[in-house]
């Protein structure tokens, strides 16, 4: 049972005795996802390259759905939208996130440090769905902040410009994935050497350019982690549009289950899916390069 | 430390804006008025009395119970086994297997749940709780193999060996051994998998045919201005329940790391 060394060049050999372990000791969990995840994704590919009429989905291949969705007004409307949400939610939470790690990873004594994450943590592990809705609450036109201006006497008449609008949607999903962005930017500002920062300031640098010019770029991998664990998560969100726009800001999750449900035609939300997966794969491929070349310019 | 003084007050507004909400939970769930405003009524119990009497809402609770359970240990189970097997053998594929298995991290759960639901109706499965715990399982192996990857990493591999040398069989070093040491980190995914599952709504809400899990029936609620007290006082209640939870975690988490003899690195994720 001594580690055999080399196991994973060998794949000709298919049945080395360390890889048919580890085969054998993975498969329940890679039977589940591929029964489960795989099976069920390829099926939304299917289903996207065919035609669904009132009888159900026939078959054939065709690329009417893709094409349809990528000219349709409104599917490009919500596409942007949910884009244009998302992009503001994560440069907002990663920008108001950084300070954040920085002060927990640079200025917190090491004892105290998983202490302040927990702090950090605690609000993202309570129910999604309530504080989602005590947004609503709070920013609505008779809400919390509202009805409290109004009654110390700071405002005369309810603001509007809280309100319902993608404003409202932008700030309940900052809130909702901070823990997100801070997490995985503290790991990487705990992982620089502080040596290098002594380095920077002993050949003279200022405080400021020393940030700038060793500790920002070393922690950039964990800038780029953040950013994609915001984004990709936001731009599939269904209950902030539902529940803060009120139903009048649907984004393309609220786009998919009306598509699939309400309208039934499967073809077309497969497609509107696939899109959108497309889309979030995109996005996610050009910041994992960016991550390779920060990756390769510290010289790991 | 002066400059440290600007971030530190800045942190703690940033952690005002954070906990903002779970702050104006209790205040409204105590307060005399079916207007979520200022200025405040009164104190009263009524709210959290209303709730207890509803009993969808039991019904509710018992079904997302029986979900998040049986959830919580099929992940930690399938955690177990991926973990292991990619923490301890080398084998080809492992990245793109790996992949797979993680991959409902980065997939919008909408996508995940209708691409079940598509399968699931074309097969004929009548939806229930059953086709819930389905799709909880798929989004909590990830976080099951994250923790436990972690806690089988750190495991000291000659210990292990040091069984064999002794006359003990595979199987029974797993048990005798290695589970003891990776106790705490199965624990915290079975913790961590059923506050994933008790909090999910979108699979909830569409594998669910008509069982209500708690999720969904909050979710119901906020179509009714006159039941939004007692939803605050629900959600105070489940607040409450989830800190305590995420003690018990914390606790766990730091005993494990302290019992292979790492260094805290902090947080769960």
């Amino acid at each position: 049972m001594v580690n055999g060394s080399g196991a994973a060049g060998t794949g000709r050999r298919f049945l080395d005795p360390e890889a048919r372990s580890g085969y054998a000791l993975i498969s329940p969990t890679l039977i589940y996802v591929t029964l489960l995840l795989a099976v069920p994704l390829a099926a939304v590919v299917g289903y996207s390259l065919m035609v669904d009429s009132k009888i159900g989905p026939s078959a054939g291949f065709t690329f009417a759905n893709y094409i349809e969705v990528w000219t349709g007004r409104i599917d490009r409307a919500l596409m942007m939208r949910s884009l244009t949400v998302s992009a503001s939610v994560t440069l907002a939470t990663v920008l108001l996130a950084y300070p954040v790690a920085y002060f927990v990873s640079f200025h917190v004594k090491p004892e105290r440090k998983s202490m302040w994450l927990f702090l950090i943590t605690i609000p993202f592990w309570t129910s999604y769905l309530i504080r989602v809705f005590l947004w609503k609450v709070i920013l609505g036109y008779n809400g919390v902040i509202n009805s409290g201006l109004l009654g110390l006497g700071i405002i005369s008449e309810p603001l509007q410009a809280i309100n319902y609008n993608v404003g409202a949607l932008i700030m309940t999903l900052a809130h909702a994935y901070a823990p997100f962005a801070i997490l995985p930017i503290f790991v990487s500002l705990e992982k620089i050497d502080r040596s290098f920062l002594e380095a920077g300031q002993d050949l003279g640098e200022s405080r400021l350019m020393t940030f700038i010019r060793v500790t920002l770029p070393l922690s950039m991998p964990g800038v780029i982690a953040a950013v994609l664990i915001v984004f990709i998560p936001t731009i599939g969100d269904y209950v902030t549009p539902e529940l803060i726009g009120g139903g009048k800001l649907p984004m393309i999750a609220n786009r998919i289950e009306a598509t699939m449900l309400k309208q039934n035609d499967k073809a077309m939300g497969a497609a509107i899916a696939m899109t959108a997966m497309l889309i979030v794969a995109a996005v996610s491929v050009v910041f994992l390069l960016l991550n390779r070349r920060f990756l390769k310019g510290t010289g790991k | 430390m002066k400059k440290g003084g600007a971030l530190r007050f800045y942190t703690i507004g940033y952690l005002i804006f954070l906990y903002a909400p779970i702050l104006v939970l209790p205040l409204f769930a105590f307060n005399d008025s079916m207007v979520i405003a200022f200025p405040l009524q009164g104190f009263t119990t009524e709210w959290f009395a209303q709730m207890w009497a509803d009993t969808t809402l039991h019904k509710a609770v018992k079904n997302s119970l029986t979900i998040a359970v049986s959830s919580a240990v099929l992940a930690t189970c399938l955690g177990i086994f991926a973990a292991r097997a990619s923490t301890r053998y080398k084998f080809p594929g492992k990245a793109g297997v790996l992949g797979l298995i993680m991959l409902p991290l980065v997939l919008p759960e909408m996508i995940i749940s209708m691409a079940l639901l598509v399968v699931l109706l074309a097969m004929g499965v009548k939806l229930s709780i059953f086709t819930i715990i389905i799709g909880h399982v798929l989004i909590c192996t990830p976080y099951a193999v994250a923790i436990l990857s972690s806690a089988f990493q750190s495991l000291d591999r000659s210990l292990e060996e040091a069984a064999y040398d002794l006359g003990e069989t595979p199987a029974s070093t797993f048990r005798l051994i290695i589970l003891p040491l990776v106790m705490p980190g199965i624990i915290s995914s079975l913790l961590i998998s059923f506050t994933i599952s008790l909090d999910e709504f979108i699979i909830a809400y569409f594998l669910g045919g008509n069982e209500t899990v708690l999720s969904v029936y909050i979710f119901g609620q906020f179509r009714f201005p006159k039941n939004v007290p007692s939803i605050l006082a629900l959600g105070t209640v489940l607040v409450l329940l989830s800190v305590i939870l995420l003690t018990i975690a914390e606790y766990f988490r730091r005993r494990g790391i302290a019992k292979t003899g790492g260094k805290d690195t902090g947080g769960f994720l």
